[in-house]
């Protein structure tokens, strides 16, 4: 009856998306009154799960999951499941969980609600509640099948700390015919992804050109943050087409979203609403930002910019 | 080759996002629907692939009359028929079983969909349909090539690109990079003239129930007012976003 979560992890560790599932997965055991599982797939050391509330782990280990497959991890979660006999069953946003999702309800006949941001407001009958029309609202959602399937946004619930256990055990589950073969992965490293990131600076048509990102990736990086970009400037070929963010392009919930020389159309702010802090430079104070945003600096890129990264720089030496 | 493409009508992305009914009910008051943005980057595909490769295009909507002329826009664009599930969509599976079942009656090799639609964002459709068929999956797909039976497909992951290899029968949930924007195409008169008379057949649906149901709607809170900081004196707003915001 336990509370079933899957813990993504990459390269072995848990990413932090892993431990805010397993936050919110301990939240709703305490609502129904049971226990969370969780299950890993070849994650190397599980005991820091205890300290988000998961109670008992199934380890999975095997090198034919090395690479990412939507419908065999789908299964191994699945398998998980009846293993528990869970009747919740709880992933994360990510891209590789928003895949292997609807898979995993059609194999569990469970009722699918992704995009969650907070704890069921009823058990009885299990309510979430969940963005809807790309963030311009939200839907109270019932489901109604016996066991039931959650894909939590990123960043609506934050780390709870709690102390559990964690007891590992190794589970063995069988592996179906995959389908699809990995040929090769095209993935940006040692930078910090718009997925994974709690900061995201973003540049939009202001910069007038890609010679001028200089300054928007060195403010990222006094920032530990990801660069991303508004469709036009993606369209032009002045940035990759994986740093647009949007309605069309990648979906951000950041904490902290800082949007240089980006006017905040509709379609724009759609993609980015579901970040929590939004900043925006802009020379024109009629820009529609202004009116999504929490803080604002009316102001020409070129001059502003270079200044918050010198105090920037200052604060954190301070730190 | 037999090809599907899934449409899901949806507001126009400019629309106004109201609810009467006491929050029950999606207000469509003046709402102008659309196309959902990326069915139609899969239908441009479609049409490459019966123009260059040789293949039937078809399009279905799972929905009410009232979608009949988001799916006469989809054969003016050029696809070969259309059809029409006749049931209002409740939610992500129950319309998945309904497109499940034109799949199979069609003999469909391949079926695009999209990766979401704009509206209840569920990102459910393409993968519950797969896995009822049991057919492969590529989701967030941005390139997809087709040679007799073998399938090349990149999608996009967090923080880059994966390329694979797979074959028919296959469901795909698309995006933009399956075909350049500027490629899309915009229905032209004789498109619009021809579709009039193209099929467009109406099947019943399934007995099939929605697994959820949305119970009401909430809008977000009203946003308070932006803080402007002067731009002389930009120290503030890194004071601000550390004791204020506290999020650096
Ligand atoms: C179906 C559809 C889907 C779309 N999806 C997306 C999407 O996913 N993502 C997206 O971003 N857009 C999307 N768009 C496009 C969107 O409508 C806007 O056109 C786009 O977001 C504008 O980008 P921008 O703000 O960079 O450019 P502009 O609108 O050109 O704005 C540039 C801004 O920079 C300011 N500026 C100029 N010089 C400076 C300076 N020196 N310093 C500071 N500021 C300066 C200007 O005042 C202006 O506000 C979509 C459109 C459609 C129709
Ligand atoms: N009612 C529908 N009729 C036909 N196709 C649909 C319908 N709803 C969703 N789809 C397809 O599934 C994709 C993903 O939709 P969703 O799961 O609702 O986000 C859409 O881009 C469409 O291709």
């Amino acid at each position: 009856m336990s509370v079933l979560v899957y813990t993504e992890s990459d390269k072995g560790t848990f990413k932090k998306i892993a431990l805010e599932v397993a936050s919110y997965a301990k939240t709703v055991a305490d609502q129904l009154g049971t226990t969370v599982t969780a299950v890993t797939i070849n994650a190397d050391d599980t005991s820091i799960l205890g300290n988000y509330g998961v109670d008992k782990v199934l380890q999975v280990t095997n090198n034919a999951l090395d690479t990412f497959n939507a419908k065999a991890y789908a299964s191994v979660i699945a398998q998980a499941a009846e293993n528990e006999s869970s009747k919740v069953v709880i992933v994360s946003s990510s891209a590789d969980s928003k895949y292997l999702a609807p898979i995993l309800s059609i194999n569990l006949n469970a009722g699918y609600v992704p995009n969650v941001v907070a704890a069921p407001s009823s058990t009885e009958p299990f309510t979430v509640k969940r963005n809807t029309f790309t963030n311009k609202a939200f839907a109270n959602t019932a489901i109604e099948t016996e066991v039931k399937l959650i894909g939590l946004s990123k960043n609506a619930f934050g780390l709870k700390e709690n102390s559990a256990s964690a007891k590992a055990e190794a589970f063995s589950p069988s592996i179906p015919e995959l389908g699809i073969t990995v040929e090769s992965v095209d993935k940006v490293t040692g930078k910090v992804t718009i997925a994974d990131a709690e900061i995201v600076v973003s540049g939009g048509r202001g910069l007038k050109g890609p010679e001028n990102w200089g300054m928007i990736e060195e403010l990222a990086d006094v920032l530990g943050a990801a660069t991303a970009c508004s469709k036009p400037v993606s369209d032009l070929g002045w940035r990759p087409h994986s740093e647009h963010v949007g309605q069309t392009g990648k979906p951000v919930a950041a904490n902290l979203y800082i949007a240089v020389g980006i006017s905040g159309a509709i379609q724009h702010l759609a993609g980015i609403n579901a970040s929590k802090v939004k900043v925006v430079i802009n020379t024109d104070p009629e820009a529609p930002f202004f009116k999504a945003a929490d803080y604002g600096i009316v102001g020409d890129a070129f001059e502003v910019v270079p200044q918050l990264i010198e105090k920037l720089k200052e604060f954190k030496a301070q730190q | 080759m037999k090809i599907l493409v899934c449409i899901s009508h949806v507001p126009d992305t400019t629309s106004k996002i109201n609810f009467t009914d006491g929050d029950t009910k999606f207000d469509t008051n003046g709402v102008q629907f659309v196309i959902n943005p990326n069915d139609e980057f899969g239908l441009t595909r479609a049409m490459w692939f019966k123009e260059k490769q040789g293949a039937s295009v078809d399009v279905v909507n799972v929905g009410g009359p009232e979608t009949e002329p988001t799916l006469r826009k989809a054969l003016a664009i050029g696809a070969d028929t259309a059809i029409r599930v006749n049931t209002e969509a409740k939610d992500g599976f129950q319309v998945a079983k309904n497109l499940a079942q034109v799949v199979s009656n069609g003999g469909y090799d391949l079926v695009i969909a999209g990766r979401e639609s704009i509206d209840y964002n569920g990102g459910m459709v393409p993968g519950m349909l797969a896995a009822l068929l049991d057919a492969n999956f590529v989701n967030n797909c941005i390139s997809l090539e087709i040679d007799g039976n073998a399938v090349k497909a990149v999608r996009e992951i967090d923080g880059g690109k994966e390329s694979v290899s797979t074959t028919l029968p296959l469901v795909i949930g698309g995006q933009k990079g399956l075909v350049e924007e500027s490629d899309l195409r915009i229905p032209n008169m004789r498109g619009i003239m021809t579709a009039r008379s193209k099929p467009l057949s109406v099947v019943d649906a399934v007995d099939a129930s929605a697994e959820t149901a949305s119970v009401s709607f909430e809008k977000p809170a009203p946003k308070g007012q932006v803080k402007l900081v002067s731009a002389d004196n930009v120290g503030e707003l890194v004071e601000l976003l550390h004791n204020d915001a506290k999020v650096i």
